[in-house]
């Protein structure tokens, strides 16, 4: 739903705005640079034969960039506006191969690609630099109506924030650990034990707390005036809105609803989420990284638990609130909301793929007289691939990662067979997510295991 | 001739009050933690590391101090707000265009948002130090409930406007009642509970049922989310805080490294 305002209203109402977000990153980067050189600690970034890139250059040449940026916003005439905003090209681009499989295997790979290289990733002028580059995305594609109108509805705006402060406190976690990680192989003490003598709650923690207050009273004032809450039409019981969506905070959730049983999706997974975090502290046999940042000292309790949180809770909040539009159907960020376009193809179950595409016969079915038992019976046998498929992916490959990696060894023989299958059972469940997420969008495959005559579906 | 602090700090009242001298040395800064309601949440000293920003984020105390914000601007809007579907959105109008500091709605609700962005960051925070471990384990569970009673709250939070955003967000989470296992109408297993042939899970007496007091979205279930989000889930939320805090004290304060 694109507003009647035309390109050119609507580009002269967002440019001023948007030329004080570039004075903004343009004071940022002057600091910055101004830090890096009082400091004298700039780093070398590039060095060719003579020449040599220092970080504070760098910043100073980005700090020029963002306020010919402001400038030209400020100028507001179309013409100017077009240097400004994210290139036709490059939002077709971009939406071309924003397919919902390319966004989640890009993310979770990016994910484990930062993680693997995180030693690069936490250096701060690469952290700052990553920082730059997403604002100046998010400034040149506010310049698009289709994208300004999803990010900036009242609602959505907490979630642009929330994805910063998760790359701020992510990163900044990880740098932490990286050092103290390093220090840790010295045979040092980690960061949080030096210096580290008793301190008396006031001043020192009564102010802390106290300015923190202030400080978010200030900001949560300012955001109430500047942004209003929003407010839609009364409400009316006889008129869906297309997309309905959930707050967005249970946008994860609404999102399983496409791939599993709504008893499933809604109630069990939930259920299993809370259980599985409120059983952590049971499940994690490592006594060790207690009160410091750390990533080698808990590998596996970190990227499991980073895939859980970030790679699948946050990924699909971010899904379903840009993401996802008009019968929920996948839009690219740039792309308008039609209403018409859908996705309504058919969708298989293993079992029609094995009966049907396999063997070339129908589903068995039972005969109209069949008891209760044999019809029991003829559907477990035609659900039976499944009904395999699952026994083995949910058993069998705990089973065999216990006897076989090393990793799950270890942990078998530290926790016992009991904690050992609740921690793969929920682990087994979050890696099925992705899985099942990409083979319904590849396969058009929609249940494992199809039985809706007991509303059991897989 | 002593200042004007200096005799109202030696007057009856003031000492009634706060019992000691201003926490200039070492006595009294121990002293007005120990004596004053508020302060005494905190332990007299701590580790320097501990509640450095960089460690701790200040994450849960901002969840906590969100709440209270919750709390104070939530019980302005209840002067202005009729949970009665015919009133309801007409009090949001009016809140909007005919009262005074016109931000309360705003504050209230970018509050709400805040304090579920604020306690998933102190979740991670938590997660990332290590701090559920032994002996933290029972208070890391308090913390989950405390995070889903967060989420409830502003769940049930999202449909006292009596908008369309509000009652569509809640139809979509509501119906996930409806499929709860043998309990919703449309979960597995509802079919098996039958006394005589007469289903006992019906649309009027299934899980969704008891959430909405009806089988849609209407003034029943605006009555029974105001109910929860004004009086229950605060209530029970600020019954298991009282316990976060207690225990964060007895199993050791806030976490550090051996």
């Amino acid at each position: 739903m694109v507003d009647p305002v035309s390109y050119d209203e609507f580009i002269a109402s967002v440019s001023g705005p948007l030329g004080w977000f570039f004075v903004l990153l343009t004071v940022m980067n002057l600091v910055a640079a101004a830090r890096t050189v009082l400091g004298r600690d700039g780093t070398t970034l590039l060095q060719w034969k003579r020449f040599r890139l220092v970080s504070g250059q760098l910043w100073v040449v980005l700090a020029v960039w963002f306020a010919i940026q402001a400038v030209l916003c400020f100028r507001a005439d179309p013409t100017s506006m077009a240097w400004v905003a994210m290139p036709n090209w490059a939002k077709q681009w971009v939406d071309h191969w924003m397919s919902p499989t390319w966004y989640t295997i890009g993310l979770l790979g990016g994910l484990l690609g930062m993680f693997l290289a995180r030693r690069f990733f936490v250096r701060p002028p690469v952290a700052w630099l990553m920082l730059n580059l997403s604002m100046w995305f998010l400034g040149a594609s506010l310049t698009d109506q289709n994208f300004y109108q999803i990010v900036s509805k009242p609602d959505n705006v907490p979630i642009v924030g929330m994805v910063y402060l998760l790359g701020f406190f992510t990163w900044m976690s990880a740098y932490r650990a990286v050092q103290n990680d390093d220090r840790l192989a010295r045979g040092e003490p980690p960061l949080e034990a030096v210096d580290d003598e008793k301190t008396l709650v006031w001043p020192d923690l009564v102010y802390i707390e106290l300015i923190c207050m202030v400080a978010v009273t200030a900001v949560l004032i300012v955001w109430a005036i500047v942004l209003k809450a929003p407010l839609e039409e009364p409400a009316n019981a006889a008129h869906t809105p297309n997309p309905s969506k959930a707050p967005w905070y249970f946008l994860g959730l609404q999102e399983l609803l496409v791939y599993f049983d709504p008893w499933l999706a809604g109630v069990v997974l939930p259920g299993l989420i809370l259980f599985g975090l409120i059983a952590i502290p049971y499940l994690d046999p490592n006594p060790e990284g207690v009160g410091y940042y750390t990533i080698l000292k808990r590998p596996f309790a970190y990227v499991v638990f980073q895939f859980g949180f970030l790679g699948l809770w946050i990924s699909l909040i971010l899904m379903g609130t840009f993401l996802r539009g008009p019968n929920w159907s996948f839009f690219g960020i740039y792309e308008t909301w039609d209403v018409h376009k859908s996705a309504t193809l058919q969708h298989y179950n293993l079992s029609d793929y094995f009966w049907i595409w396999m063997l070339g016969r129908e589903l068995p079915t039972a005969s109209a007289d069949a008891g209760m038992g044999g019809r029991v019976a003829v559907i477990l046998w035609r659900e039976l691939p499944g009904l395999l498929l699952m026994t083995l992916y949910f058993i069998g490959l705990p089973i065999l990662a216990a006897s076989r990696i090393p990793l799950f060894r270890q942990l078998y023989a530290q926790m016992g067979w009991p904690r050992f299958a609740v921690m793969m059972l929920l682990l087994m469940w979050m890696i099925l997510l992705p899985i099942k997420m990409v083979a319904n969008w590849q396969l058009n495959l929609q249940y494992f295991v199809a039985i809706p005559e007991w509303t059991l579906n897989l | 001739m002593p200042s004007f602090g200096e005799s109202l700090r030696n007057s009856q009242v003031y000492k009634s009050i706060f019992r000691h001298p201003l926490p200039l040395d070492r006595r009294h800064r121990v002293l007005v933690i120990l004596t004053n309601f508020f302060l005494h949440l905190h332990p007299v000293s701590i580790r320097r590391q501990g509640i450095a920003l960089s460690y701790t984020w200040c994450m849960g105390g901002l969840t906590f101090f969100f709440f209270l914000v919750e709390t104070v601007t939530g019980v302005l809007l209840m002067f202005y707000y009729r949970p009665v579907a015919e009133y309801a959105y007409n009090d949001m109008l009016a809140l909007r265009d005919a009262t005074s500091m016109g931000i309360l709605r705003e504050l209230h609700r970018w509050g709400a948002h805040a304090m579920v962005i604020a306690v998933w960051l102190h979740t991670y925070r938590v997660f990332l130090t290590g701090s559920y471990k032994r002996p933290r384990e029972f208070n890391w569970g308090i913390g989950v409930i405390l995070l889903m009673l967060t989420l409830l709250l502003s769940f049930t939070g999202y449909l006292l406007p009596w908008d369309q955003l509000a009652i569509w967000a809640v139809t979509v989470g509501s119906n996930m009642a409806r499929a709860t296992p043998l309990l919703g109408l449309e979960g597995p297993g509802a079919a098996l509970l039958t006394v005589d042939g007469i289903d006992l899970i019906t649309s009027a007496s299934d899980a969704r049922f008891v959430l909405l007091g009806a089988r849609f979205v209407g003034e029943n279930a605006l009555l029974r989310f105001y109910v929860l989000h004004c009086v229950a889930i605060p209530l029970g939320a600020a019954l298991l805080m009282a316990i976060h805090f207690w225990r964060v004290r007895k199993d050791g304060g806030i976490s550090g490294p051996l």
